[in-house]
């Protein structure tokens, strides 16, 4: 028996010229044809569009439910929706926005484009990354059919026991809703693991750590986050079923359980969780001011130690959320002072991006007027942020208005703006097209105004004694007035998505042609097609620079060796970025489709039977073993 | 954009070992999140310990099958070290070896580890001490089974011409995988079968 490596004779690259070199590994990397095929795509950019997709989808879902609760809301007393189906549209609202669409569309964006600007040819683990897409689009389909079914979760986005508990929610709602968090973390966990490793060991050859790009270093710092926040969560959304199917007693005082057991593992992921959004967002912000101001964002270093400084405090502040509970002075004290604390790394980028637009020629096309709407929004919404650290005035605003206003203000200020951005930017990358211009300053304006109109009276609102969560209020509460400007606002804006929609389905068709780097862009993944061929780049650049199209302006330095019979990526040192290995690519396969019904299968039945983990095992271990079992392709031969 | 060749890399290795495989990084991770898992739930634990007035709430667990358990495993990582040499070397033959056998050491680890439920002494909905005993027995249950699992897969496949080069890499990562499985359980052993009798 063999067992000593590769055949020694198959063709290299660096044996081919262009434009034959293209060609044959666009073929060999291209996702098989039909629908089959398509199940089967292992690519990462194919993956990363689906995930984009599906968010974008969601987040018109999730729009959606806030327009009619904006409507319901816009006067005092109406009639539009009764209060079950509003608790229902108010958890359903929030779970989609939070686990369907805002850490999915930051994971998405990192899937298509971590890989391209490291300068790889797909994401390290791309069949994981394939099983991913298909349990968040599962777990989000169960959850809107649940909601259809009139058995959507009606908890609130934390679900706080004991109202989740059976004694109180006898229905199936908050299994759906907890069975909702685990597909989704499950979908988190395992695109965090593969961006921490195609960044550590996939890096093109001469990418230091200090030459990432600032966007990559947000998603490395971000996918840490995620693997050590969403264990939490996944605890307590078990812990809850058991409760709820098998009588267990965490959370039942009677037995020794404890409701604060809840809140404490849930907040503990909860609050990384507002970080896990906004941390790419900044990422994002970093990419477009540096190409729209021509130069490197002042304080690289700077920057990415505060990424990583925010990364480590956001593990620091989850009892903020739980001052009105009650808690020792000590506790009260110490969880106020990391909170206003984590204000610093976040105003030392902002000071960074401020002096980056100051020293540079800043051109202002849409990507950069969002980046502006950003910086005005999130440090409206920063400076609230460190009013409610505050014991006293958190007492005061709890559960009010002021705090809807103020996570709609960090949230939407630092992590939808700068997406919105990132769409305009990325967009004729993704498509080989450029979004209108024209379209695209009617809808930041629309955007900017609409989302002010509608969140800022929320403040007044909150201060006047508003509580969150009510279906109406009486006309006597003096309410109106500010609740229908709210709802206007919240017409606008969400009119501002409509026309990003319109903007979106018409430069599909005839959207100017973008080429490789229309914005003169400084990373890698400007270096290839717009869009990038299913190999990504035909020869691995070699990086010599921070902004290697900056410094290589005509001829990029490339790497020769690389097989063009198999997939094969290069692997190198995790700090220097030297090569190390040629490591073999999986090929497409049906296994992560299918392991992924096994474990819906699996998870749904989980809520109605504890008998599933019994019935439901077996198709996962036969479909895992499927999954890594080799199939005798030239790739599991190595 | 034009390019100019500046590195051959057509002579470096098509695997690697630890660092240099990227399914070691991955293996790193998932231990990483799991290890967190096992962080939070015995951060559950303590809390419950902390609010009530008394722990546990009923009869501590039999300490034999844990300890029985505790000492196998903990014995396991001498052969699942040798295991990792022979891998390195490629010894093929060895390799088998060292999988049968821990292959059985994780059946029986399974078997020890049914006697521990059968000595919990409370039910799961009994009280709140009750169900965090058999979470925290169940979650870690959960990775010897998924651990045995892969290196059933794993052994079967070195019998079979799949025996190439990376699948040593791939049985030393299971190597990892394993001590890290052995390594997550003395802290759970001390948590579940000495905190109550502090």
């Amino acid at each position: 028996m063999s067992i000593t490596g590769a055949s020694e004779r198959e063709l290299r690259d660096g044996e081919i010229d262009e434009p034959e070199l293209s060609e044959r590994l666009a073929r060999l990397w291209a996702t098989p044809r039909g629908l089959i095929g398509a199940l089967m795509s292992v690519d990462h950019k194919v993956i990363g569009r689906r995930y984009i997709v599906t968010a974008f989808v969601f987040l018109f879902a999730g729009g959606l439910l806030a327009v009619l609760m904006r409507l319901q809301l816009s006067g005092a007393q109406r009639h539009l929706i009764g209060p079950d189906l509003y608790n229902q549209i108010f958890t359903m609202h929030g779970s989609t926005m939070m686990f369907l669409f805002a850490v999915p569309v930051m994971e998405a964006f990192a899937v298509y484009l971590v890989p391209l600007m490291v300068g790889t040819r797909n994401i390290a683990f791309p069949r994981l990354n394939a099983f991913s897409y298909w349990m968040y689009l599962f777990g989000g389909c169960f959850l809107w059919i649940a909601f259809f079914l009139n058995t959507g979760p009606d908890v609130g986005w934390f679900a706080y026991v004991p109202l989740s508990s059976i004694q109180y929610d006898p229905s199936k709602r908050a299994d759906v809703w907890a069975q909702m968090i685990t597909f989704t973390e499950v979908a988190a966990l395992a695109v965090s693991v593969e961006i921490v490793v195609t960044v550590l060991k996939r890096r093109a050859p001469g990418m230091t750590l200090d030459r990432i790009p600032l966007y990559v270093w947000s998603m490395l710092v971000t996918s840490f986050l995620v693997m050590f926040a969403m264990p939490s969560v996944m605890v307590a959304s078990t812990a809850l079923i058991l409760d709820r199917l098998i009588g267990t007693r965490f959370f039942e005082p009677a037995a020794g359980g404890n409701v604060l057991l809840w809140q404490h593992l849930f907040w503990f992921f909860g609050h990384p969780e507002v970080y896990i959004i906004f941390i790419p967002g900044t990422g994002m912000v970093s990419a477009i001011v540096s190409t729209f101001t021509r130069r490197q964002v002042i304080g690289y270093t700077a920057v990415v130690l505060s990424l990583i400084a925010t990364g480590f405090l956001s593990f620091g502040l989850w009892v903020h959320h739980m001052f009105v509970t009650g808690l020792p002075q000590l506790g009260a004290g110490l969880f106020t002072a990391t909170s206003m604390l984590i204000a610093v790394p976040s105003g030392i980028q902002i000071f960074c991006w401020l002096a980056t637009l100051w020293d540079g020629k800043p051109v202002w096309r849409t990507p950069l007027l969002f980046v502006l709407g950003f910086l005005v929004i999130f440090v409206l919404g920063g400076l609230t942020g460190v009013m409610v650290a505050s014991v006293p005035i958190d007492t005061q605003v709890h559960d009010t208005y002021f705090v809807v206003a103020h996570f709609h203000y960090v949230l939407i200020g630092g992590a939808v703006f700068p997406l919105i951005g990132a769409v305009y930017y990325w967009f004729p990358k993704l498509t080989g097209r450029m979004l209108s211009e024209r379209l695209g300053r009617w809808h930041f304006a629309l955007a900017f105004i609409g989302f002010n109109v509608a969140f800022f009276p929320m403040h007044i609102l909150g201060l006047e004694g508003m509580p969150r969560r009510v279906y109406t209020y009486l006309p006597e509460m003096g309410w109106d007035r500010l609740n229908l400007t709210s709802s206007a606002g919240a017409l606008l804006f969400a009119l501002s998505f409509a026309v990003m929609a319109v903007n979106v389905v018409r430069s599909l068709r005839n959207g100017d042609i973008a080429g490789d780097n229309p914005w003169g862009a400084s990373t890698l993944e400007w270096a290839t097609g717009s869009p990038p061929p299913p190999q990504n780049f035909s020869r691995i650049p070699l990086v010599t620079h921070r902004d290697p199209l900056w410094a290589e302006r005509d001829v990029l330095p490339v790497v020769a060796g690389l097989s063009v019979e198999r997939h094969e990526v290069l692997l190198t040192s995790a700090t220097e970025a030297e090569p190390q290995t040629r490591e073999a690519s999986p090929e497409p396969s049906l296994w992560p489709l299918i392991t992924a019904i096994a474990v819906t299968v699996f998870f749904i039945g989980s809520i109605f039977t504890p008998w599933a983990v019994v019935w439901g095992t077996p198709p996962i271990a036969i479909a895992l073993t499927g999954w890594f079992w080799p199939a005798g392709t030239k790739e599991d031969e190595e | 954009m034009k390019s100019r060749i500046a590195l051959d890399v057509s002579e470096l290795p098509t695997y690697g070992f630890g660092p240099r495989s990227g399914p070691w990084w991955g293996a790193m991770g998932f231990m990483a999140l799991e290890g967190m898992g096992f962080a939070i739930a015995i951060g559950a634990y303590l809390y419950l310990l902390a609010v009530n007035s008394h722990w546990p709430l009923d009869t501590p667990p039999g300490l034999a099958p844990g300890t029985a358990m505790t000492g196998l495993l903990v014995l396991s990582v001498v052969p699942n070290i040798w295991l990792n040499r022979v891998a390195h070397r490629l010894e093929l033959r060895a390799v088998r070896i060292g999988l049968v056998l821990m292959s059985a050491i994780g059946v029986a680890a399974l078997i020890v580890r049914g006697f521990e439920f059968l000595h919990i002494h409370t039910r799961w909905d009994t009280d709140a001490y009750g169900s965090i005993v058999w979470f925290i027995l169940g979650l870690h249950t959960t990775h010897l089974a998924t651990d045995l699992g892969d290196t059933i897969v794993l052994c079967v496949l070195m019998f079979t011409r799949h025996a190439q080069p990376r699948r040593f890499s791939d049985v030393t990562d299971n190597v990892f995988y394993w001590n890290f499985v052995v390594l997550a359980w003395l802290p759970l052993y001390v948590l579940l079968y000495w905190v109550p009798r502090l």
